[in-house]
Formats: C-alpha cells, structure tokens, sequence
C-alpha cells in the first residue's frame, strides 16, 4: 500500500468549491423539478380540454326541443280497420292529424306554403310517437289530447343559435316564414327543451333529431357478453397451466411470447383475422355480435392471461404447501386455494380487458358491425352495431346537430368505462390481500 | 333440430349422467363400499365424457359442413361461370347464399334455384345426421364412463387428468391465434403479389387502386398503382409528430411523479393520466377531426400557412396525447426497478436530485426506456381509429405535417369497409398491408423485449 | 458536563469534537427508533456503533448526513452539529453537508458507469475541478487511496460494475474520498464481501484514519476491535455505553453490553 501525499483537495477548499457551485445547482434543481411539473400540468390539461370539449357539446346533446301540440285522436282516422293492429295503425292518418295539430297550433286554416313549411317543421317520427301513444293509451281513443313532438333538426339547430336570424335568408337551411311560425310557437309558449327521450330509446336513424343509441347499447352488451364468457375462462385457464402447471420447456416459452406478440398486435389486424377466419372461411354471417364477441375476446385474451399470471404468483407458495401437505391434490390445490386467492386480480384484468373491447372500433368494423342496422338486436347471431362504431358513423355525418348527438353517446360510452374501471380499482382495493 | 336446442339437449344428458353417476356411488357408500374418490368425481367423470367428445364433434361438423355444400354446389354452376372463376364464382354463391336463407331479389336464374333447393337438402340432411350422432355419441360416451364406476376406479385423477387437458388446450389459443392472423393475411398477399410485383408494392411511390370494375367499364383514373411507401411515409410522419409528443411529456411526467411528487399528489395523479389511456380511440379520432383539425387549420391560415383541413399534425398530435400514459406507466415502472442502493450513492455524495436523476436514475433506466418509447412507436404505428377519422386518404407522399397524409392503417380500413370485390386486386392490397404492418409492429415489439430482457439481467 | 442526565455508560464526550449529537431522537412514522442519544465524535477517530440487529445504529448512522432524509415518514429530533454548526437548521442544504460527510454503504453500489466516471462524479457535480488534468489527479489520489489504483489503473473505462465484490467496495470508499470529506461514514462496509476482501477494506480504514474522521456501523465484534479507537454500544434504540474499544471489549460497564459482547445475545 502506498501512502503518497493527497493531491487533491484539501477539506476547506473543497468545501468552499461546493458552497461556491450550489448557487447554479439550485437554479437547475428548480429548472428541472419545474420542466417535470409542467409536464404533469401538461398532460392534465390534456385531459381537460378533451373532457370539457366532450361535455361542452354532449350534455346540450341530451337534450333537445319539442312541440306541445292539441292532437285530436279521431278513431276512425287513426285506426282505420278497428282493431288496434299495428298494420291497421301503420296505414291510419297519423301524418295528417299531426299537421292539422300544428295547424291548430298557430291559429290558422293553411295555405299551401304553410302546410309545406310545417310538414317541415315537427320531426318525421312525429307519426310513429302519435301510434305508440294511443296504442299505450287506447282508452284516450276519442279525446284531444296535448302530446309533444320532437321538432326537427333544422329547427332545433335555430333554437339553440346555430342557424341565425341575421343570416341572410338564402344562405341558411330554414327560411323567414319557417321562422315566424316558431316565433309563433314560442309565444304561445308551446316550445320546451328537454331531455332527449330519442337519445336513449331511439335507435339509428338518418334524423338528427330521432337518432338513439339504444341499438348500439344492446348491441355493445351482446357483443361483451360472448367477449367475456370465452376470454375470462380461456384466459383464467390458460394463465393457471402456465403459472401452475407447464413445464418449463420450449414448448411453454413459445406459448409466452406468442402470447407477449398477441399483446402487441394492432387491434385492426384481429378484424382483418375475424373477416379472413370467420365470415369468408366459416361462412358466418357478417355484422353479428357473435363473431364481434369472438375478435374482441381473442385480443383481450393476452391482457387477461397476463394480469392474472400476476394474480396467481402473487398467492404465496406457503399456502400450495399447506394444502399440498395435507394431501390434497394438485388439481384441489388450485381450484380450492390458488383460484379463489387471485380471483380478485383476475376479476380486475377481465374488467380492464371488457373495458377495453367495449371502447374498440377498428376490428368491428372489418367484420362489418358498421352496417346500418334499425332493429334492436334480439340475439347473438342478429345484425347489430356497438357504441364505439355508432360514434363513429355520427361523427360522419354533416349535420350540426349530429355533433351534439355523437358527444352525448360518447358521454354514454365514457360513463360505462369510468365505471368498469373504477370497479376494477375498487375491487382491487376491497379485496388485495397483504401477505 | 337448431343449434341452440341440440346444445341444451347435449347438456341436459350431460347433467343427468352426472347425477346417476353420483347418486349411485352415494348409495353405494351408504351401503359400506369404500370408494377411492368423492361421489363428485365420479359424476363429473361421466358427465364430461358424455359432454366435450359431442361437442367438439358438433363443432368440427357445423364447421365442416358448409365447406363441403359450398363445394358441392359447384356442380350446380353453368359452365361459364366455372370457367370465369374468380370474382364470378363469388357472386354465384352468394346468389345461392340468399335462396337458401329465404331472401329473393326478382327471379332468379333456374340454375340457382335448383342448387338452392339441393343446399336445403343437403342442410336438412347433415342436421339430422348431425343430431343423432352428436346424441348418441353423448349418450354411448356417458355409458361407458358409468359402467367404469368401482370402487377401485380412480375417478379424480381420470377428471383431473380432463382438467390439465382443457387447461393445456385454453394456453394453446395464444398459438392458434398467431397462426390465425398469419394464415389470414399469408395466402391474400401471395395472391396479391401474383396480380403485382412485389418490388412494385414495396418500393412503389404512388398508391392509386382502382376496382376493377371501374378498370374494365374504362372510367377509372388511370392505372391502378400500388405503392405502399406513401402510406409508410405517411404513417412514420403521423407516428413521429405523436412520438415527440408524448415521449417528453410521458418521460418528464414519469420522472416527477416517481422522483418529486408526493405519495398524495401521486396518487391523485396516476389515475387521471391513466383515463387518458382509458379514452376509447374513437372519442380521439372526433377530437383530433372535429376539434383539433379545424384549430390547427385556423392557427396555420391566420400565420399564413396552407393548412390541409385533414393535417397528419392534428392526428399526430392527438395520438402523442393518447400514448402519453402508455409512455409514463412503462417509464415509472422502469425508473422504479432502478434500485434504491444507486440512488443512495448519488445522494451520499452530495448530489441534488435532478443530479441524482439525470445522471444516474435515468442513464441506468435509459434501456427500459427506450424499450418503453419503441413500444410506443409500434402502438402509433397500429393506432387506426384517430388516423381514419382525422387523417385523410390522399396518398401524397410528404413529410410536411401540415399536408394530408394517408397511413398504412386508414387504408386497410377503407379498402376492407363497405363493398368489396375479393378477388380484386385492391381488396388483396389490403392484406398485403397489413402483412407489413404486422411484420413493423412485431418487429419493434421483438426489439424492445430484447432490450427489457438484456436490461433485466443487469440488475438480476 | 454538560448534560447531566445521560443514561449512557461511560464518556461520551471528547475533547474536541468533529460531530455531536445531543438528545436524538428518531422516529419512523409511529415507531421511535432512536431513543434520546446523545454522542460526540472526534476529530480523525475511527469510531464503531455495534449492537444486535434493529438496534438502531444504522437509523442513527444515516441521522450524522441525512440521508434519512429520502424517506418520507422519517422523522429527527434533538441536535446534530457538524463543527459547532446544526446539520438540521432550516438554512442548512444537504449537499454541501453530504460532500462534508461523505458515505459508504453496505452493498456495493458502484453507478452503471466507467471506473473513471465513478470516481469523477461527485467532483464534477460540485464543480472541484477546474481541468481535465486536475480531475485526473484527484481520480488517481483517490483510487490510490483506496489502494485501487495498481489494480485499475489500466482499465479506468471498463464498468465499475465489472469489479469484484471487495474491488467494487473499495471503488465506493474511492468515490467518497474524491470529494474530500472531513467525516466518512460507513454502514456495515464489509458485510457482503468475504473474508480476504474484507482485510483489504479493513486495512484501508487504518490508512484514512490519519486523515478522516471515520464512523463504521459494524456487525462483527472482531471487526470493531480491530479498526476502531472507540466503540458505542446501541440495544433497542437506546445507547447503553460508549468508550475505548479495547476497555469496551475487555472489561464492559453495563450488564446489556457484556452480555452482548460474551455472545449471550446478538
């Protein structure tokens, strides 16, 4: 060992060296602390706008403006053949006793151009509202009542502000005379805005003011359920033979990182599998919940193995071996304690996982879950759409009031996934176990 | 018979094969024999049996069954169309397709009529058949599991044996799903390469498919291009512009909230940047179109600028957005695998902490890290919602961000939508996209996992 | 003294101290895990802290630089002083404090780095040198110091990673060295090297005592008799005595600290 003088620094110089640097240092240390904090700012600011955006032009898209009108239910025009059958409702006079109604409404017998300006005016489904009532309540049969009617979109649009009244009257979609009738109806007080009954108990439609999602919805619910009856039990199972069981050879690595590169995989290119697999090569039929639950589950089949292998290694080997020395086997070892031990992880992936093929589009819309579909969906092999793919035929479409809509369905859709990942939180929370 | 009653019928055996089986090992026991297992087992013994060999029969038939009358009916073809082949041969079934499911546009020809009716046929047939087999199968299944029943039989191990098989069948989906993928996309772009050069596609600069319905009837623009670097270049202008985005903001984020924040601010923090990642990429893609396009185009136009109303800048931005959490939970797990111990040394010799962080957490981290942005690479590579509604579909090969660019995504997504001719050219096009687009992700996957792999062994 | 109500046995005080601590107390959330010590350490002594396990000698190791300080729910009580002057007064930053009182810790932590770089570090972070050749110099004196040099000098751009177990501990002694620290401490320096390594370390702790005030928290009874001049007993948080290593090993005051020292407990 050798013990050469220190050619260093001495102490006192050293220490005066650092007191002489740290004037700079804590002006980075701000710099750098300040650079990450903006960076979080940043990112929630992000957030917000998004969020506010949505809410700004959603929550006016719940709502929408109706018509009170006086409509005369005459029998013998509404239900021509008497027997209250749907066919026999479908050819009554529905159409025409609404516009004599809003005839009613602004005091006058009618021209031409009024009658024109007016058809215009209260939404086509007008017709079909008028024959769900009475057929709710054929005991009004004979009576005046007062019903309201959705207004059109166009005339909505100039409710809110959209379409001005300084406009000039060629530039804009409703013309002077559709505008003194509203005044008219405002005056009389017949006009409300409300909660749209359309939004959630309508179904697609190519009026802006009849649109709902209430197809999609059922749709998106068909779809999940066969999402999750074949992705929660294949990926339980298959995270319990790798964990539990496989051997650790060759054929269990490729097993793992098959299942790493699923994880990877752009979701569109399992749409393109789905279309290439099932429509063309096993003839099943395009747009049905049924082959959309079946894509959706082969891509969060990777998140739901990999989330619960993390469950099951979490349960500690320390209670494999109590049950194992008590001679139960292996097979009861996992079903009667590891199983039920990492549930709660496992529940919370599949949550994720359904969280995140209720929010996808891309590969639904390759297997033809686009197609524009009126019916509610009855079953799993029935036509159908989803939420996400619904937002984004609106958001296709030119009108204003489209906009508003499709921010509203996108609230709907929000909720549902705010809410299925803040019960995956909290069950995380409710159940975590501390070992 | 339908699908659905056979099911509930199979089922129905199954479970009254469980009981049986059950009851009389109970009443076996009840009178003094000693079994080797539960009563349970020996019920779900004879259930499974009689259940899964009939459902995996009932599977493999309804699959097969369409295969053979969709080859069958063939022969019902008129010469002509058989000659043709291709596309023609499509229609025609799909004519024969509608007679059996009940739906008739106008009159169809005599031809399709007939194979119809002889589809009707076949089907009503392989039903029947179908059924009694499936049924018996179950029934004979069942039989021999309960005439296994002893007391020496080992009825446990015999279901615990089924049990490891199921689980061993459920792990290899991963596999067959791979295979899926790929043999789906293989034989389209075999196809597709046989109709046009490979180096054309690859090396080709312009993109401009055509049907080839419009190419026969002459009013197509032109001729049909297929160049796929527009698209790639499209998709690496949109990928990057997101990518220096998020990267910083992810990184920086990550590095205050493990180094700086407070347990409490933490906290509060981490799950709101992780609904940004839980905002379905629909909701992005009418974002980045209807509000972020028109602020962009706006801002540029007032600067002067020509701005296209659909800017890969709008897209690109709204995606860096998107990846931003994606970016900040691998960089936190990262920087949180740097141990403590490195951490210390800085700290024992007087470093403060953006010190300690940038010039040792983060050096140490930075292989994860990279992973972590090569992840997010091949995520933006993938994204196609926020592309298909806020990128355009012109082909223009330009690395201008304020131009419309087209991705290698939004195009399989409009060639694959609505209509398609599938023999066509451009339909195969699509394939042979997204060939290379699983080829690109899987790729940068690959890569990253190699550099998480060499990274963990270094603290290992 | 000055503080007559000590329940510490023997002297605590020196005569001219580099460090004191009067009444300490440490908390770790609700846990108290330093009870009231108060202790002088003295100019160029190579003091031990022994004592069984969780007694606290680590906790209150880690109180003389703050390096409590990176844990939130650590909490000190009581006075610290470094020269006279509270090392926990609200003006007082821990970097210059932490360049003054240097640390070695029980794992060898060497940075992902160059031997060189490792050693250069804390001077470049607090700006020591003015010159590549200046950096040099104090990265050779430093390794020289640390009776690394012979063994490195030819592979300064190699990871100190790449070192073994003892090289890569004498590495970090290298590292605090570089920054010319007037007190070294050390948390169990030895415990995860073996035995020839560990008389290499042992060794070199001789070597700085000339220059540095040494402070060693030390599992092995052997280790604390053979290095240091004083050695200060803790048992559950409570200093029990305090002394001259070779009266403390010879011939303990206090019950707690003969039991431990004949190995009834430990």
């Amino acid at each position: 060992m050798t013990n050469k003088a220190f050619k260093g620094l001495s102490p006192q110089e050293a220490t005066a060296r650092v007191e002489a640097s740290l004037k700079q240092r804590r002006k980075k240390e701000k710099r750098f602390r300040l650079m990450g904090l903006s960076a979080v700012g940043l990112a929630l600011t992000f957030l917000v706008i998004l969020f506010s955006g949505i809410l700004t032009k959603g929550l006016p898209g719940m709502f929408q403006h109706y018509v009170q009108l006086d409509v005369v239910l005459d029998k013998a025009r509404l239900d021509p053949q008497g027997d209250m059958s749907d066919a026999s409702l479908f050819s009554g006079d529905a159409d025409k006793i609404i516009l004599e109604a809003s005839l009613a409404s602004i005091g006058e017998e009618g021209g031409r151009k009024t009658k024109k300006a007016l058809r215009k005016m209260v939404s086509s489904g007008g017709s079909q509202r008028l024959i769900d009532f009475v057929k709710a309540n054929p005991e009004l049969m004979g009576t005046t009542q007062t019903i309201k009617f959705a207004v059109d979109d166009d005339i909505d649009s100039f409710l809110r502000g959209f379409i001005k009244r300084e406009t000039p009257e060629k530039d804009r979609r409703i013309n002077d005379f559709t505008i003194e009738i509203v005044d008219k109806w405002q005056e009389a007080g017949l006009i409300s805005y409300e909660l749209s009954d359309y939004l959630f108990f309508g179904s697609a439609s190519r009026d802006a003011e009849m649109a709902g999602i209430k197809g999609a919805l059922f749709g998106s619910l068909l779809t999940l359920a066969i999402c999750v009856s074949i992705a929660f039990p294949l990926g339980v199972a298959a995270a319990v033979y790798l964990e539990e069981i496989a051997p650790k050879n060759r054929w269990t690595e490729i097993i793992e990182i098959n299942i790493n590169n699923l994880a990877a995989v752009p979701s569109v290119v399992f749409g393109i599998m789905g279309l290439a697999i099932f429509i063309v090569t096993f003839g099943m039929p395009r747009s049905i919940p049924l082959v959309g639950g079946i894509v959706l589950a082969l891509m969060t089949l990777p998140t739901i193995i990999i989330s619960s292998r993390a469950a099951i290694r979490a349960v500690p080997p320390s209670i494999r071996d109590a049950a194992l020395g008590i001679g139960a086997s292996k097979m009861q070892t996992i079903f009667h304690h590891v199983i039920p031990l990492a549930m709660p992880g496992m529940l919370t992936g599949t949550i994720i996982g359904m969280a995140q093929a209720l929010g996808e589009t891309a590969p639904l819309l390759m297997i033809g879950m686009v197609a524009f579909i009126v019916d509610i969906p009855g079953g799993f092999t029935d036509p159908a759409t989803v939420l996400p793919v619904q937002i984004f035929m609106w958001a296709d479409f030119a009108e204003r009031m489209f906009i508003q809509k499709t921010s509203a369905a996108i609230i709907v859709l929000l909720a549902f996934l705010i809410t299925m990942n803040a019960a995956a939180i909290m069950l995380r929370k409710k159940l975590e176990r501390r070992w | 018979m339908t699908l659905t009653s056979l099911l509930i019928i199979l089922t129905v055996i199954s479970l009254a094969f469980y009981f049986i089986a059950k009851r009389t090992v109970l009443i076996a026991r009840s009178n003094g024999q000693v079994f080797h297992s539960l009563p349970n087992y020996y019920g779900l013994w004879a259930g499974s049996l009689a259940f899964f060999p009939a459902v995996v029969v009932l599977i493999l038939w309804s699959i097969i069954d369409i295969q053979l009358f969709q080859s069958w009916v063939r022969d019902f073809y008129p010469p002509e169309i058989l000659a043709a082949g291709g596309s023609q041969a499509i229609v025609a079934l799909a004519k024969v397709e509608n007679i059996v499911a009940g739906i008739r546009f106008g009159e169809p020809e005599a031809w399709v009529l007939q194979a119809g009716d002889a589809w009707i046929g076949w089907a009503a047939t392989s039903t029947m058949l179908k059924s009694a087999v499936v049924l018996g199968l179950a029934t004979v299944c069942g039989l021999i599991a309960y005439r296994q029943i002893d007391s020496d039989f080992r009825a446990r191990n015999g279901v615990e044996k089924l049990i490891s098989y199921g689980l061993i069948a459920a792990s290899t989906i991963a596999i067959l799903t791979t295979i899926g993928i790929v043999l789906s996309v293989l034989f389209e772009t075999i196809r597709f390469f046989q109709l046009v050069p490979p180096t054309d596609f690859i090396f080709g600069t312009e993109w401009n498919p055509q049907f080839e319905g419009a190419e026969r009837a002459g009013s197509g623009g032109g001729e049909a291009k297929y160049g796929m670097l527009p698209m790639f270049a499209g998709t690496l202008l949109i990928s990057s512009i997101a990518i220096i985005v998020a990267v910083p903001v992810g990184l920086a984020s990550a590095v205050y909230l493990a180094e700086y924040a407070s347990p409490k601010v933490r906290s509060t923090v981490k799950p709101l940047l992780e609904i940004l990642a839980g905002v379905p990429t629909v909701v992005y893609g009418f974002f980045a179109a209807l509000t972020v396009a028109p602020a962009i185009k706006g801002l540029g136009e007032s600067l002067g600028l020509t701005v296209a109303s659909e800017s890969a800048l709008a897209a690109g931005l709204v995606m860096g957005v998107m990846i931003i959490p994606f970016v900040s939970s691998l960089s936190d797990d990262v920087i949180n695998a740097v141990p403590q111990s490195l951490r210390d040394a800085a700290y024992g010799l007087g470093s403060t902490k953006s010190e300690t962080t940038r010039q040792v957490v983060l050096p140490a981290a930075l292989p994860g890290i990279v992973a972590a942005v090569i992840l997010a690479v091949s995520r933006a590579v993938g994204e196609t919602m926020i592309v298909v509604m806020a990128a355009g579909l012109a082909a223009n090969l330009s690395f201008n961000p304020l131009d419309a660019v087209t991705t290698v995504t939004s195009q399989i997504v409009t060639i694959l939508v609505g209509d398609q001719e599938f023999e066509s050219a451009k339909t195969l096009s699509a394939f042979a996209l997204s060939t290379m687009l699983i080829i690109l992700t899987l790729g940068l996957n690959f890569f990253a996992l190699q550099i998480v792999k060499k990274y963990r062994e270094q603290y290992d | 003294m000055e503080n007559s109500n000590i329940k510490t046995t023997g002297n605590v005080f020196v005569e001219n101290p580099r460090m004191t601590a009067r009444n300490v107390d440490v908390y770790y959330g609700d846990k108290h895990a330093i009870n009231d010590v108060t202790i002088d350490i003295g100019e160029q002594e190579v003091i031990a802290f022994i004592g069984p396990s969780g007694c606290g000698k680590s906790t209150f190791l880690r109180t003389l630089n703050r390096m409590n300080d990176t844990i939130d729910i650590c909490r000190v009580e009581g006075t610290i002083a470094l020269d006279g002057q509270d090392i926990y007064a609200p003006s007082v930053d821990v970097v210059p404090l932490r360049a003054r009182v240097g640390m070695v810790f029980q794992k060898p932590n060497p940075f992902p780095k160059s031997i060189y770089d490792n050693i250069a570090y804390g001077p470049r972070i607090h700006g020591l040198t003015k010159s590549k050749s200046e950096l040099d110099d104090i990265v050779e004196s430093a390794l020289e110091k640390a009776g690394l040099w012979n063994e490195v000098k030819d592979r300064l751009d190699q990871p100190g990673t790449g070192l073994s177990g003892g090289q890569q501990q004498r590495l970090c002694i290298a590292r605090a060295i570089a920054v010319s620290p007037e007190v070294i401490l050390m948390d169990e320096p030895c415990s995860a090297l073996d035995p020839i390594a560990t008389a290499k370390v042992e060794e070199l702790i001789e070597e700085l005592k000339s220059q540095y005030t040494i402070v060693i928290v030390t599992h092995s009874m052997q280790q604390a008799a053979r290095v240091s001049d004083r050695t200060a007993y803790f048992h559950l948080g409570d200093l029990i005595e305090v002394g001259n290593t070779e009266q403390i090993f010879t011939n303990p005051s206090h019950q707690l600290t003969q039991d431990y020292i004949t190995g009834r407990f430990g």
